[in-house]
């Protein structure tokens, strides 16, 4: 009852320098997501500064596009023409950093089944046209996954 | 540092205000302020403003202010500190007066949220709080923020959807005798837990309305005091505290540390601690905002708020009256004005002849929160001069 279909109109970002690798990842089907080269962690949003040590040695880098939902909340309301509720938005707690966390849709599941702790995996939607092309990145539940490889 | 007091307060109905601008409503709440100095005020003796305004909708705030009140002669700073800012306004009047710059200043907070239309209210004023590039492509408006902490904070608590209907329920239950508040009606935790669903787990009545409306104080230094009042109420804390704007690097999404900080900022500059707050007026823009409040504040143990809020011990009449008023639930929340409010309420509650009023407090906490949790302020004042 819950299948996904592409809804008629999403409002797509317009990527600036820091986050176009973020909303066009997808076009190669990768998450990516800013990491600091100095210390290692990943961050979100894009910054051209490590906001944890300061370090201008960043870069975006590939990730599993796996990870769990850390909060959601379903959206019973229609905002926007085109995005017609319930829809649901979570934040996702990546895999790789359990301290960095997407916020977006997810997706072919149950409002009823969705809880804290779920296991989910990255898909992505593209939009617009020519240069103004986004891959934006939504959530599903995932298949062929062990929970605990993820807690 | 001086010591600083209130010695006048007042503030337009919250409402939906229609007919009337920012340019209408400051000068309303100002000249209620000047009415409540009990031996009179000459608008000569302002000598610098303070404005708290989140957006504006006729134009240049500061230069709105001079002009609506005739203050034409002194400096007028506008504050803007998302849902902060009337708390924040607060703080830094009184910061002016304790330093010893100026001994008798104006606090004035306003919006207009009805400006915008009820649809477009949330995108709107997104704009002013969050980075909304990441939220419009996945259809996350702003009480989706505070949704996500409140599904996390009923996850990991015992809380549930009836302890944050207790909350708007209490408010509501305040606000009828306030007769500057919107939502002057009881209602039931039946008829919240039906209401219509917004963004889980909030429905339609665990959510503050859309309010315009204006509020006023009147600041002094200790060395003036006695020009206006024999009952001045004291500034005793004041607290400003920051955490991350996005969600995404939020360790524990069931605390705001905004709160946390401010809270111990004004404590500290106070010189009491949470147990001496006899009530106070807390950010309950959602009704779950409250709960989490009352532990941020220190009022009840981590993951303690539902059973605080079950017990009574915040409605008129228990240990620790929270949101008398009505609360932005109920009294209404139009941000500028609404930390200024909180101020105007306990001023009267501490001089005892508040609507709702609360025997025997001496001192009271006001806080908010905002931006949408990435900024907090809070005021501590007392009857006692300390
Ligand atoms: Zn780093």
């Amino acid at each position: 009852m819950n299948a996904y279909t592409r809804p008629d109109f999403r409002l797509p970002p317009q990527p600036t320098a820091e986050s176009a690798a973020f909303w066009t990842g997808g076009e190669r089907g990768k998450l990516l997501v800013m990491r600091c080269r100095a210390c290692g962690h990943f961050f979100h949003p894009p910054a051209p500064v490590c906001f944890r040590c300061r370090s201008l040695d960043v870069a975006p880098e590939a990730t599993s596009g796996r990870g769990t939902v850390a909060a959601f909340t379903v959206n019973q309301q229609q905002w926007l023409p085109g995005l017609p509720p319930p829809y649901v938005v979570a934040m996702i707690e990546l895999a790789e950093d359990h301290d960095v966390r997407v916020t977006s849709n997810v997706v072919d599941v149950d409002p009823k089944d969705l809880r804290v702790g779920l296991p989910v995996e990255v898909f992505f939607e593209e939009w617009g046209e020519g240069e103004d092309r986004v891959w934006i990145p939504l959530f599903q539940p995932a298949t062929d996954t062990h929970e605990g490889e993820l807690a | 540092m001086r010591r600083v007091a209130i010695v006048g307060a007042g503030m337009t109905p919250f409402k939906e205000h229609f007919d009337l601008g920012i340019k209408d409503l400051v000068p309303m709440a100002v000249s209620e302020m000047a009415g409540s100095v009990d031996k009179g005020l000459d608008r000569a003796d302002i000598q610098a403003a303070w404005f708290g305004e989140l957006t504006t909708t006729d134009g240049f705030p500061a230069g709105i202010l001079a002009d609506s009140c005739d203050l034409m002669d002194i400096p007028v700073t506008r504050v803007e500190n998302a849902c902060a800012t009337g708390n924040d306004a607060v703080r830094n009047a009184t910061y002016a007066v304790a330093s010893g710059a100026f001994d008798v200043v104006l606090v004035v907070g306003a919006d207009k949220v009805r400006e915008s239309s009820s649809r477009s209210t949330f995108w709107e004023w997104a704009k002013l709080t969050r980075d909304v590039a990441w939220d419009y492509p996945v259809g996350l408006v702003a009480p989706a923020n505070f949704a996500l902490h409140a599904a996390r904070y009923l996850h990991e608590s015992p809380a549930t959807r009836e302890h944050m209907a207790m909350v708007a329920v209490k408010n509501h239950k305040h606000a009828v005798p306030n007769p500057k508040a919107q939502l002057r009606y009881e209602i039931t935790v039946e008829q919240v837990l039906s209401a219509p669903m917004v963004v889980a787990p909030f429905g339609l009545l665990d959510c503050t309305p859309q309010s315009d409306g204006a509020a006023a104080l009147l600041v002094v230094s200790e060395d003036v005091v006695e020009q206006y009042t024999d009952h001045p109420v004291w500034v005793r804390g004041v607290g400003l505290g920051l955490d991350r704007v996005m969600h995404q690097h939020k360790a524990d999404m069931t605390s705001f540390p905004a709160t946390v900080k401010a809270a111990r900022a004004a404590y500290a500059m106070a010189g009491i601690g949470p147990q001496d707050i006899d009530l106070a007026e807390v950010h309950d823009c959602f009704s779950a905002v409250e709960l989490i409040s009352y532990e941020d504040l220190g009022f009840t143990d981590r993951f303690g708020a539902a059973a605080y809020v079950a017990s009574g011990a915040t409605t008129v009449g228990g240990a620790r009256p929270v949101n008398a008023s009505g609360g932005l639930k109920a009294k209404g929340h139009p941000p500028g004005a609404t930390g200024v409010a909180q101020c105007v309420e306990l001023f009267e509650q501490l001089r005892g002849h508040a609507s709702n009023q609360v025997d025997g407090a001496t001192t009271a906490l006001a806080h908010n929160i905002g931006g949408p949790t990435a900024v907090s302020a809070v005021t501590v004042l007392s009857s006692e001069k300390g």
